[in-house]
């Protein structure tokens, strides 16, 4: 039989060590005291707890059933020391590449004094509480908070876990507690030694420290140093389990038919060849669409193909891309909400260009949707078992998911339990404050009844075509340079959609933050600085998308400020550095890349050409050189990064390497290559990755990244790569070739493009 | 056996997946990306495009690299799949996995089984490939975290038999 799985918490680096049936077995009685511990802790709901699916074969189940918690030490919601030694970490984020199950494990290790090898991880169940994320208020994954918002409360976890097994051992042997040390797994005193698992039951009865005792971050061993990632093993070896990788007994697949434009509804649809057809169980209509029901993939995708529906219209958004495009373009050539306005841009823009003999510059810039199109689409298996209901998908707002299955399937949020899973990735996709995506898998599941488990899986139209998208954006920036070369004016209007009212966590009309984020706190001294936001409504739902307004902000802002440095006769990192005033962090990261690039300018060899950008977001500061040339396609060749940031306090060097990376490759791929485009009518051209692409292996950057070494709370990594990696790149393009980028994606403009024949020698 | 849809139109197909003989009985239509995960159990290959775009679901069909979204399960008959979960001998890691946890060569982990077998073919015909060999390898295999970087440095250390830098892994 196959049973819903979830992975191991030994996400296992430690394995190496141990047989597989060892390791298996490990984990059996982990899951057991998870459950069985952490109900005693704070009657928590923890979900159905199982082995990963090698172990899921007849007659595991019963063993995981009946594995105990006897002796595990839990001293609170996210520390659990089993008898075997192993320390599981309750992580009450989303791991989906970012890093979490390492990083809030590397944090509780340290002040535990723990070895890594004995680490484990695995996902807290939805609580809304108890797993709250502190930037939120409620448990959620998202604006690159993970280890921000965890820091000192893993830091707490671990010390106080460590007081309480220290204080059992003193009691032990009969010593004081001043005299116990703990070090790599193992605690001591004078000829006494002891593993955090042999005082596990002891350590149980202490009396938690009402003020643990933290670590001098200098004294830190295992922060700040590049430790093995705990789901190394598992994902290397095609054992993780996500989502799409659930097949419980009986499993129902079921494929959706989502209607063709943003609002529009079914009016009616025919089933009759779809239901013919072997394997076809059902096709019903639910307030999403036309879900169809199948005994496998095959079957759905062909019974998806020959149903015909017909849609109602009426109130669907039915504009092209470029008609909405050209409403912003009108709303951004008059001022909106004011989300900073010094000075007199009006008065300084006036005088730069009839009077006293300065420049000005006046560009409207175009940002297109973009999907977050991650590997894994929205999938989810949801099943009703009695009065209950249980459910599995990469949730990274899980009390909102919970809740909202709740709502659809008739029952109290208690009774569904929520299996957080292995997530395919998300850059923003997964993070719904209104759980639309767990809505509509209930509904698929209701609508087929019974109480067989329904997994719905989104294919890849369902997901590039499915909304959500980060939203189309068209900036206006004008601004003044005047005849000594000072920057004088900078006025910018965006006009875009507000993500926090379309997702109802805002129904006011007051400016939206994430708006004009990156732009509202410009870093550089310019005295007459004026930014205004029109939010303007499309029938498109829209969503954060990784690294939200920055997304677009960085690029016009950081694009801008070039232009106007190259019109001042200023140098881009100098001119910058003189502008930057006391932002010494932002200094700190742009003087750090430039050092590593050894910056002399934007000329570089072999015909390439340098550019660089700044940005400060979600607390971190990235700065970015692209030495870029001229590809064979006439488009942009980025072929070295180098990237510096500073994110307070690193906890895991190697993972901040990989998501500055991540976030470079990301940006690039969006900015050179993609748009979701609604036609006339308002139906989306884009289906797949061929019409949809990313940079691939060989178009990657090589990048070589710096993390400033820093005492301050560690802040954001998995967002702030992205913001200045295209701008960095476009103002080397318009070094090499003298074309300003200033709609996106650069495919799409018709002067992205370099004619190589007016452009060679631009490097001599 | 999950698919329970009238056995009239499903053929039995008999082929070696990582070493053992495996019946199944498909129908005509199915690929073998979709009997792999559904029908034998082994979910390590992925579902991403189903277009032979991205290469997540990448497995050896006798020993050449195939996307087994393009390929139909009765094709298989007669022939030897080997999937990522095949790679490791009982514990003994294959050494490009173990470059790729010494490397950190994944992010999220769903293109990490395609890179993974795309590379395993790479070094089965050529076990010093050039840089731009390994490259061209697995160019047909979608990260959209970019993990890339990682993932050329975990095949060069394969091919460099070069030990990884010292990680404070206790």
């Amino acid at each position: 039989m196959n049973t819903p799985i979830n992975n191991s918490i030994a996400a296992d680096m430690g394995a190496a060590m141990q047989d597989n049936v060892s390791e298996d077995q490990s984990v059996v009685s982990r899951r057991g005291f998870l459950l069985s511990s952490a109900v005693a802790a704070g009657g928590l709901a923890i979900g159905m707890y199982l082995p990963s699916r090698a172990d899921a074969r007849p007659g595991m189940a019963n063993v995981m059933q009946n594995a105990g918690g006897e002796g595990v030490f839990a001293p609170n919601a996210f520390v659990r020391i089993a008898p075997d030694d192993t320390v599981t970490v309750v992580i009450k984020h989303i791991e989906f590449g970012q890093g979490p199950y390492t990083g809030l494990s590397t944090i509780v290790a340290e002040e535990l004094d723990a070895s890594w090898s004995q680490m484990r991880a695995d996902a807290a169940p939805a609580d809304a509480d108890t797993y709250k994320n502190f930037a939120f208020g409620t448990q959620g994954t998202g604006g690159s908070t993970a280890i921000a918002n965890s820091y000192e409360q893993m830091r707490k976890a671990g010390a106080t876990a460590r007081a309480m097994l220290v204080a059992a051992a003193a009691e032990r042997w009969n010593v004081a507690v001043s005299d116990v040390s703990v070090s790599n797994g193992v605690v001591s005193a004078t000829a006494n030694t002891a593993t955090f698992g042999e005082l596990a039951a002891d350590a149980m009865r202490q009396n938690p420290p009402k003020k643990p005792t933290l670590k001098d971050p200098a004294n830190f061993k295992l922060i700040g140093t590049n430790l093995p990632k705990l789901d190394s093993r598992i994902k290397t070896t095609g054992k993780a389990i996500y989502t799409l990788d659930q097949y419980p007994d009986n499993v129902v697949t079921a494929v959706i038919e989502h209607a063709p434009q943003f609002g529009a509804t079914l009016k009616s649809f025919d089933a009759a060849e779809a239901l013919k057809q072997p394997g076809v169980l059902a096709v019903k209509a639910v307030p999403q669409g036309v879900a169809v029901y199948a005994e496998n993939t095959a079957a759905a995708l062909k019974a998806k193909q020959s149903i015909t529906a017909s849609w109602d219209s009426n109130k669907a958004e039915t504009r092209s891309s470029e008609q909405i495009r050209a409403d912003f373009s009108k709303a951004a050539r008059k001022p909106g909400l004011v989300a900073v306005s010094n000075g007199n841009v009006d008065q300084a823009i006036n005088d730069a260009a009839n009077i006293d003999k300065g420049r000005t510059l006046d560009v409207e810039y175009f940002h297109p949707f973009l999907a977050h199109a991650p590997m894994e689409t929205l999938d989810a298996v949801i099943q009703r078992q009695g009065k209950n209901v249980v459910s599995w998908l990469g949730s990274q707002f899980p009390a909102a998911d919970q809740k909202a299955i709740a709502k659809v399937m008739g029952v109290s949020p208690k009774n569904v339990t929520l299996n957080t899973q292995f997530a395919g990735g998300s850059f923003g996709r997964r993070a719904q404050p209104g759980a639309p995506f767990a809505a509509e898998a209930a509904e698929v599941a209701k609508a087929f009844g019974g109480d067989r488990p329904v997994k719905l899986m989104w294919t890849r139209d369902n997901d590039i075509r499915g909304g959500w998208y980060r939203p189309l954006t068209v900036a206006r920036l004008r601004g003044a340079v005047d005849a000594s070369g000072n920057i004088t004016a900078w006025d910018e209007t965006i006009a875009t959609q507000s993500i926090t009212q379309e997702t109802g966590m805002d129904s006011g009309k007051q400016l939206d933050p994430k708006v004009v984020e990156g732009s509202k706190d410009l870093p550089y001294g310019i005295k007459n600085h004026r930014v205004t936001a029109h939010q303007l409504n499309t029938g498109v739902p829209v969503l954060w998308w990784r690294s939200v307004g920055h997304s677009h902000n960085g690029y016009h802002t950081e694009t801008f400020i070039d232009q106007l440095l190259e019109m001042a006769g200023k140098d881009p990192v100098a001119g910058r550095m003189a502008l930057l005033g006391d932002h010494e962090r932002h200094k700190g990261v742009l003087q750090r890349v430039a050092d590593m690039a050894s910056w002399s300018g934007t000329h570089a060899n072999d015909g390439r050409m340098r550019g660089v950008a700044v940005h400060k977001s979600f607390d971190s500061y990235v700065a970015q050189i692209h030495e870029v040339s001229i590809g064979n396609d006439g488009l942009p060749k980025v072929h070295k990064v180098w990237c510096a940031v500073d994110c307070g306090v690193a906890v895991n060097p190697n993972v901040i390497a990989a998501q500055m990376e991540g976030g470079i490759g990301y940006g690039l791929s969006a900015i050179l290559y993609n748009a979701v485009t609604l036609q006339a009518g308002g139906k989306v051209l884009e289906s797949n990755f061929d019409q949809y692409r990313s940079l691939r292996i060989h178009e990657m950057p090589a990048v070589e990244t710096s993390v400033i070494k820093s005492a301050k709370a560690p802040t954001g990594v998995g967002e702030p790569g992205l913001p200045p990696a295209g701008p960095a790149m476009a103002n080397a393009w318009r070094a090499l070739t003298g074309n300003a980028v200033s709609s996106l994606p650069f495919t799409a403009t018709a002067n992205a493009s370099a004619r190589r024949k007016n452009t060679t020698g631009a490097s001599s | 056996m999950s698919d329970n849809s009238p056995t009239s139109g499903k053929q039995l197909v008999t082929m070696t997946v990582n070493g053992e003989q495996t019946e199944v009985a498909i129908e005509p239509r199915r690929v073998l990306l979709d009997v792999l995960r559904h029908d034998v159990g082994l979910t390590g290959s992925k579902k991403v495009c189903e277009m032979g775009d991205c290469g997540a679901c990448t497995v050896h069909l006798d020993g050449a690299p195939v996307y087994s979204c393009l390929v139909l399960g009765i094709e298989c008959a007669g022939k030897k799949v080997d999937t990522i979960e095949g790679l490791a001998k009982g514990n003994q890691l294959d050494p490009i996995q173990q470059a790729f946890i010494d490397h950190d060569a994944f992010q999220c982990g769903f293109c990490t089984s395609g890179q993974i077998m795309s590379l395993k073919a790479l070094f089965e015909d050529s076990p010093k490939p050039s840089d731009e060999q390994i490259v061209t390898a697995v160019s047909g295999n979608l990260c959209r975290c970019g993990a890339y970087q990682n993932i050329v440095k975990a095949a060069q250390a394969v091919r460099d038999e070069a030990k990884p830098e010292t990680r404070n892994d206790d």
